[in-house]
């Protein structure tokens, strides 16, 4: 494996449940919920990793905890070998734009007033990327890496569709110049046609920049066709993690094995099937 | 005869100049006890088509169609034939069992309101059939969860309540408008379980509409493909899948992603482009833009419904998908 970028050692989030009319008056802490339990992984330049897990499992959780949305209890995590969790100021900017995140509902996370192309130079411009001086050529750069026409740049969010949506939140993410994008469930609102595009996408924006991708979602098969690697995750704990194959094909965990058997059935195709032209 | 046909049904919403047709001409057929899966893209038009078996429609909806349930034209219907026919008659879930629920009385009651309305039952009779009901649904402690607000139960046991009202009275037909696209896969599993078991016990049909091909691959026996408005393919789910006559089913089955891609890094073709909106529908094929095997003559297709196999029909009259094995076995 080729080395390692995204390091994340005993990562803890415990979020503290309301306390009882007794408890506090008694001035007891109260319970805590453990969201996160120790969790570690890595990630390598250029590699997709999945993590995947049942709502509740905590895969947000951690996803959001790596660029600090929400902050770790315990735990160690390094970007390049510097820390995260102790960056400060101008390095915490740094660190975030090293590392940027795709969320499922573009919806919310673009502004309905900004047209496309300002949303894109204002990400750029914000952290100073080389070429934002030139708004059109880096609009249309970023909106020619997701496969998006340059003439996107003067339209606003509501007149695109979902796929488009998504592909303009990544195009904003990838203007920042990241060498980590976090996926939240980034593909699941999607239609199945639009999906498969959204996926390749992803590969090829791997194999084109070098960008490791966590790629975090409830589908397995979803993950079976982009990941390199997976992590299950469970009750805030990472169950099995292996290669895609391994853990797909030959899983050892029993959650893991209950996941796999739940999931829909991929449809049997005959594969001796042909087209055939009525003329 | 079977318990559902819905024939030529046309939904249209005012649009500026004019009118925009979203289901454009579609029959659909349910026998009594069986299974049949709605699929396609949002935007498909199937949740509007099967909202047309209770006139549940947006009111500026205009909808023609001829519809017959069990004998009874469902169009011609009073406002309080209509009531009892939604009733009695027919069931229905939908994706979202919060927003179906209030949020401020307890379930129990809510499941109570259900046969008090609607079956005429008294106070204390509605509440130990509500517990029955209840346990029906396999939610265990249900005098205890008789008692809890809709935010305290997980997304799963929201929707087995959904459940537990959509069969109070026995309907004919239940309507599971994505039933389990909010849902974990475990709980998805389950709750496709639960609808199952309710099925055969209750010897009710069950319309099971979802985007989800591997969803409906495990439910049903029988499935309509949609797509821009019309139904493209249907046929038995297994025919289907294996055999995909209409260009869009072939192409929409090799989009699904599946498991056994894990470790494999060849990139699916998918299908270009995007579902056509529905101001931007003219005639003919309306997959045709999207289409490998487009030709001019596409723009003519009238989009009936030829028939290509035992009771499998599709809607393209050009492409034909024939199995080597079974062509060589009937030469």
């Amino acid at each position: 494996m080729s080395e390692t970028l995204l390091s994340v050692q005993d990562l803890t989030k415990r979020f503290r449940l309301r306390r009882s009319l007794g408890e506090f008056v008694t001035r007891q802490p109260g319970d805590s919920a453990l969201a996160v339990d120790h969790v570690s992984f890595d990630l390598a330049k250029g590699e997709i990793l999945g993590l995947a897990g049942g709502s509740g499992s905590g895969k947000t959780t951690l996803a959001r905890m790596l660029i600090r949305l929400v902050e770790p209890d315990e735990g160690v995590i390094t970007v390049d070998g510097r820390s995260v969790r102790d960056a400060r100021g101008h390095e915490l900017r740094e660190i975030r734009r090293r590392m940027q995140m795709v969320f499922q509902d573009p919806y919310a996370s673009l502004n309905p007033r900004m047209t496309v192309g300002t949303a894109i130079l204002e990400a750029g411009r914000v952290h100073h990327q080389p070429g934002s001086e030139d708004g059109d050529a880096f609009v249309s750069k970023f909106l020619d890496l997701v496969r998006l026409p340059a003439s996107m740049a003067v339209r606003h969010p509501s007149e695109l569709s979902g796929g488009q949506r998504q592909r303009v939140a990544v195009a904003r993410a990838l203007a920042i110049g990241p060498e980590v994008l976090i996926a939240d469930e980034a593909v699941s609102a999607l239609d199945v046609s639009i999906q498969t595009q959204l996926l390749n996408l992803f590969l090829d924006l791997r194999d084109e920049l070098g960008l490791a991708i966590l790629f975090v979602a409830h589908q397995l098969s979803v993950i079976a066709e982009v990941a390199d690697r997976v992590a299950i995750m469970h009750l805030g704990v990472i169950v099995e993690i292996g290669t895609t194959a391994e853990v797909f094909h030959n899983p050892q965990d029993e959650y893991t094995k209950s996941l796999l058997a739940s999931h829909p059935q991929p449809v049997p195709l005959d594969a001796s099937r042909e087209i055939r032209i009525v003329e | 005869m079977s318990l559902l046909t819905i024939e030529n049904l046309r939904i249209a919403f005012p649009a500026r100049g004019g009118s925009t047709e979203v289901v454009r001409g579609v029959n659909l057929e349910v026998q009594q006890g069986e299974t049949v899966g709605l699929v396609g893209e949002s935007g498909s038009g199937k949740s509007l088509s099967c909202r047309s078996i209770i006139r549940l429609m947006p009111s500026h909806a205009q909808m023609t169609a001829n519809v017959q349930f069990d004998g009874r034209d469902v169009m011609a219907m009073s406002r309080k034939a209509l009531r009892d026919h939604r009733a009695h008659s027919v069931g229905m879930i939908f994706q979202d069992p919060f927003s179906c629920f209030n949020p401020t009385k307890r379930i129990g009651e809510q499941v109570a309101e259900t046969l008090r309305v609607n079956a005429g039952m008294d106070k204390s009779d509605a509440h130990v059939r509500a517990i029955e009901l209840l346990a029906s649904v396999e939610i265990d402690r249900p005098e205890q969860r008789y008692r809890a607000f809709p935010h305290e139960l997980s997304g799963g046991m929201r929707q087995r309540v959904m459940i537990a009202i959509a069969i109070s009275a026995g309907p004919r037909l239940l309507i599971a408008d994505e039933p389990t696209t909010a849902l974990d896969v475990t709980t998805q599993a389950q709750i496709l379980k639960l609808i199952e078991q309710r099925r055969r016990d209750l010897n009710m049909a069950v319309l099971l509409v979802s985007h989800d091909f591997g969803v409906i691959a495990q439910a049903c026996q029988r499935v309509a493909v949609m797509y821009g408005g019309y139904v493209v393919e249907a046929g038995p789910v297994a025919e289907i899948c294996a055999r995909p006559q209409h260009p869009y089913t072939r192409a929409l089955l090799e989009s699904i992603p599946s498991l056994e891609s894990a470790g494999h890094h060849i990139r699916r073709a998918g299908i270009p482009g995007q579902p056509p909106s529905a101001g931007e529908m003219g005639a003919g094929c309306p997959f045709a833009g999207r289409c490998a095997f487009a030709r001019p003559e596409c723009a003519g297709v009238d989009m009936s419904l030829e028939v290509v196999g035992d009771a499998h029909a599709t809607a393209c009259p050009f492409v034909r998908n024939v199995s080597a094995t079974s062509e060589a076995g009937g030469a």
